[in-house]
């Protein structure tokens, strides 16, 4: 039997186009069609979902789907610069700009949809623009180098993103949107508002509430004029007001279309004429627009099947939205609004933080409650374990407010998923889909790590936010399966932190090789060496950079100081709880003086100069040592501050001497390596001016003596430290905190903060405190021991440093030019200050892909 | 071109096992790296990803077979032979030809871009 090869063309090749051609491949449909994809801009697809990225790029092909310009299979011909003009469905023929005709078996529409322009006066002058394209990109930066100020018009998800590319371009920026907030598809009155108090600290003036009465302007834009009177002056306008999508072809053709726009399809994604298809923007399955590219993806998929005599359905999609814009977390799932009958709102809102968060439930007939929506701004970790909970229709926990309270643990992720709950919202794979990726039920493949399911499932491989559930689920599975969780540090060790921990205590290993050699493989990484340097630090008091670690150290350690975005390094000097006397802050600025370095306070009470070139480090602290300061450790997985309020000695309402205090435990741990970066605190009454209770350990004075708390932290997800004994003299106040922190050091994981540790351990605080407190292991005498160890052997590394030629010689630009300064790095003058040049604008703004482009 | 000349830059003790050092050669900024095995080899030493010239200061280590470097911005990881990204077959950065001669590393002329590229 023979088979007649058919043509299938594809007109648009946007981020659905392409999705559309890959899955065809994968899928063997170019076993049977040859595909011609015809694309009108000049170039392969590319990510718009993070076209503001652009300016940060290279080039253009940084954001490139198809970098090589064509794809593997020979049988797809990719035809770029070239319009679809014209569309005759009796004949099944195909006209492109340039003359050329094709007849096709199947026609699949993917032609997206334009940026609509409002009717407003002054739309044509020079200097207006659309947000859509890379040329628009490059024109929008062409006009920036003459004007000062630009407007966006639209405050939408994407007219935010249009800010944010005008804010890089150093303009003054402007966000006009007739709705009286931003995003307000997405968000409440109550979000918008905390989503404009982010922007507007990024310089963004909003203007909610008011439309915009014309452009002003002779030939080009000077400005606008808003209704109400108000005028803005500008010479850059971006129209950001919606999508419309681009049916014409199919008008002109007399296909159906939806009333608001869009090739009317079916299910299969098929329009009033069978051979033709329509995906993406253009579409409007059931007569809906999706301006999503999840939805579009889908789509793309169901309509491979369909030619596949598949029975794939394309059923309306979920919305959810979550993307970082200009930094701050926004995500907006479900019924944000609350629209059902009988919906509930919950609602967590922190002012200072910029954090607002919504839940809206509904209670189930067997009294549980339901999730049927949120919104999150500001802090959108909850997210990955939301959504699904949505499309799952779980009951919610007996306590759903935990879910949008500030972290107490990671217990969120552990909630049981229903099989069927989506997990990955931009490629729609359910908790099912993962867990049979790691099954392998048809004695096939099964994967064994996140990185395969990734491949396998395409779950978390788009934007990201649900890579902790995926992996979680991962886990549960082989759990289940009786199978161990390889909790191994990575390809060379199959050991965890703490077996490694002790395996170097009971042989004395001294040396990386000599570990690796024996129970490892390989030559070691980024993950495992500096693991292993951190443990021989914290059971030595040999110097990190000996020449047996010195390699292991990640270059924070390895250079003694912080290494920041253009390769120059910050020196932080340690302030003991935050106290200075006048001549030593007078060295401190006369270095940064002589050195030109860029200064900063810390949040931790220290002062850090940026800016040293590396050859530069050991002459900034030959100055600093001379005059009495040590290294302050703010590289290392260590002890950073111990900060305090004034205490008892100057507060009218202290009761104890915390600065005393404060600076007699940061000597006492200072260098002291560990898992993480460890922080504490002492406040000289319960008013707390030291934040104590956000640190790795936190001390508050009593009448009696000192509260002692444990398991703190700021960070991305802050803990609270707890209670782990009360009215402590200082003599037992310093053993336990010695058991403790040597207790965390030899215990958990690489990375693991105190609060996640403590969570970590079976019985959490009351482990911890029968360990530390009650000394139930009877280990507390060798773990003190361990402490006095490590208290008597502290060296200042950077004046051992300082006295050692073959350490020295390290830190130099180059090894054949050692006094040349890297030319790479340049600096200019801000606020009376240096700040690095970057060849480009600051970094790229991070976006999910389920960004929406209507309003 | 001068960039096709051998340029001797360092004593081959000067470098240490698993570390990189930074070199100027051919007026632009040369990653320098001893394996365990003591190969050298040479990579630029600009990160793509962070776009500062910092590669020389990464964690020397092993992927399966594959010697490779971690740049210390962001952890991508370059394989010392080629340059090319392990972590995104789309990035390399340059790589040069090594000669060590009676204890002398010379760096040559940039390698031609593999095939894959």
């Amino acid at each position: 039997m023979t088979h007649q090869r058919k043509t299938l063309v594809v007109a648009g090749h946007g981020m659905v186009g392409h999705r559309f051609v890959q899955a065809a491949i994968e899928r063997g449909l170019t076993e049977t069609h040859d595909i011609w994809v015809v694309g009108a801009e000049p170039r392969p697809a590319y990510d718009r979902v993070a076209l503001t990225s652009y300016f940060a790029a290279e080039s253009a092909d940084a954001l490139s789907l198809l970098p090589t310009g064509s794809y593997d299979d020979p049988r797809v011909h990719l035809c770029l610069g070239t319009e679809v003009t014209g569309l005759d469905a009796a004949t099944r023929t195909v006209t492109l700009s340039g003359g050329r005709a094709l007849v096709y078996d199947a026609l699949v529409l993917a032609t997206g949809a334009a940026p609509f322009v409002p009717p407003v006066p002054g739309r044509d002058l020079d200097g207006c623009f659309v947000y859509r394209t890379i040329e628009d990109l490059d024109a929008i930066r062409d006009a920036s180098r003459t004007a000062t100020a630009g407007v966006v018009i639209g405050g939408g998800l994407l007219g935010l993103e249009a800010a944010n590319a005008l804010v890089q371009l150093g303009l003054e920026t402007h966000v006009v949107e007739m709705a009286p907030r931003l995003m307000p598809v997405q968000l409440d009155q109550a979000a918008g508002q905390t989503l404009v108090r982010h922007i507007e600290k990024l310089g963004v003036t909003v203007h909610a509430g008011v439309a915009t009465e014309a452009i002003t302007g002779e030939t080009s834009v000077s400005g606008l004029s808003l209704a109400g009177g108000e005028a803005i002056e500008a010479q850059v306008v971006v129209f950001s007001a919606g999508i419309r999508p681009r049916d014409q072809l199919a008008r002109d053709a007399g296909l159906e279309t939806a009333p608001r726009g869009g090739v009317l399809v079916d299910e299969q994604c098929r329009s009033s004429d069978p051979h033709v298809f329509a995906i993406g923007e253009c579409a409007a399955p059931g007569g809906t627009m999706y301006g999503l590219v999840a939805p579009g993806y889908s789509m793309a998929e169901v309509v491979v099947d369909a030619l596949l005599d598949g029975t794939g359905t394309f059923l309306g999609a979920d919305m959810s939205t979550k993307l970082k814009l200009l930094g701050v977390d926004v995500a907006s799932f479900g019924d944000a609004f609350a629209t059902a009958e009988g919906a509930l709102e919950l609602v967590f809102a922190d002012a200072v933080a910029g954090v607002y968060k919504k839940l809206v439930v509904s209670e189930a007939e067997d009294g549980s409650y339901r999730l049927l929506g949120g919104i999150l701004v500001g802090d959108a970790s909850a997210y990955g374990v939301l959504r699904p909970m949505v499309s799952s229709r779980m009951a919610l926990p007996a306590n759903p407010e935990e879910l949008i309270l500030p972290a107490r643990s990671g217990d969120a992720v552990r909630l049981g998923l229903p099989a069927d709950a989506v997990v990955c919202s931009c490629n729609n794979v359910t908790k099912a889909q993962i867990g049979a990726a790691v099954t392998s039920e048809e004695g096939g493949h099964a994967c064994a790590d996140l990185s395969c399911v990734k491949s396998c499932t395409k779950a978390g491989s788009t934007c990201g936010s649900c890579v902790p559930v995926v992996k979680n689920i991962i886990e549960e599975h082989f759990s289940a399966m009786g199978r161990v969780v390889d909790k191994g540090l990575c390809e060379h060790f199959s050991l965890t932190r703490q077996e490694l921990f002790d395996l170097v205590a009971v042989h004395g290993y001294r040396r990386f090789d000599e570990i690796v050699e024996g129970h490892g493989r390989g030559r070691g990484c980024e993950v495992c060496k500096p693991v292993v340097a951190s443990i021989l630090a914290s059971q030595t008091s040999t110097h990190i950079l000996e020449r047996e670690t010195a390699g292991l150290q990640d270059t924070n350690d390895a250079y003694l100081a912080n290494i920041q975005r253009n390769g120059t390094y910050s020196v932080v000097p340690r302030i003991p709880g935050g106290e200075i006397t006048p001549d030593k802050l007078i060295v401190i600025g006369e270095v940064a003086r002589d050195f030109e370095l860029y200064t900063k306070i810390t949040g931790g009470q220290r002062i850090d100069l940026f800016g040293a070139r590396i050859e530069q480090l050991p002459a900034i602290w030959k100055r600093l040592v001379d005059a009495g300061f040590e290294s302050g450790h703010a590289y290392g997985k260590s002890l950073r501050t111990v900060k305090s309020c004034v205490g008892s000695t100057w507060c009218r309402f202290g009761v104890q001497d915390s600065v005393g205090l404060a600076i007699a435990l940061e000597l006492r741990y200072r260098g002291l390596r560990s898992p993480h970066k460890l922080k504490g605190g002492v406040s000289g009454c319960a008013r707390e001016c030291a934040e104590a209770r956000g640190k790795d350990f936190g001390v508050i004075a009593t009448d009696k003596g000192w509260n002692l708390y444990v398991g703190g932290n700021g960070g991305a997800t802050p803990a609270h430290a707890q209670l782990l004994a009360g009215d402590l003299d200082t003599e037992t106040l310093v053993r336990f905190l010695d058991r403790y922190l040597m207790y965390y050091i030899r215990t958990a994981d690489r990375l693991q903060r105190t609060s996640v540790w403590v969570e970590s351990l079976d019985g959490g605080l009351d482990r911890v405190r029968a360990v530390v407190v009650d000394d139930a292991l009877g280990l507390g005498a060798e773990l003190e021991a361990a402490m006095a160890r490590h208290v008597s052997g502290y060296e200042d590394e950077w004046r051992a440093t300082l006295e050692d030629p073959a350490k020295l010689s390290r830190f130099v630009s180059f090894v054949n030019a050692p006094g040349t300064p890297d030319p790479t790095i340049s600096f200019t003058q801000e606020r009376g200050q240096i700040q690095p040049v970057m060849g480009d604008p600051p970094e790229p703004v991070l976006l999910g892909s389920t960004i929406r482009v209507g309003q | 071109m001068s960039g096709q000349e051998w340029e001797p830059v360092c004593k081959f003790g000067d470098l240490e096992v698993e570390r990189g050092v930074a070199a100027l050669v051919h007026g632009q900024a040369v990653a320098i790296f001893r394996t365990h095995r003591d190969d050298v080899f040479a990579l630029g030493n600009h990160d793509p990803f962070s776009r500062a010239s910092v590669l020389a200061r990464g964690i020397v280590g092993s992927r399966g077979e594959v010697d490779f470097v971690a740049s210390p911005m962001h952890k991508h990881a370059f394989d010392l032979r080629t340059g090319r990204c392990l972590d995104d077959e789309h990035v390399s950065v340059s790589s040069f030809d090594v000669r060590v001669e009676d204890g002398v590393v010379l760096i040559g002329p940039r390698q031609e871009r593999r095939a894959a590229g």
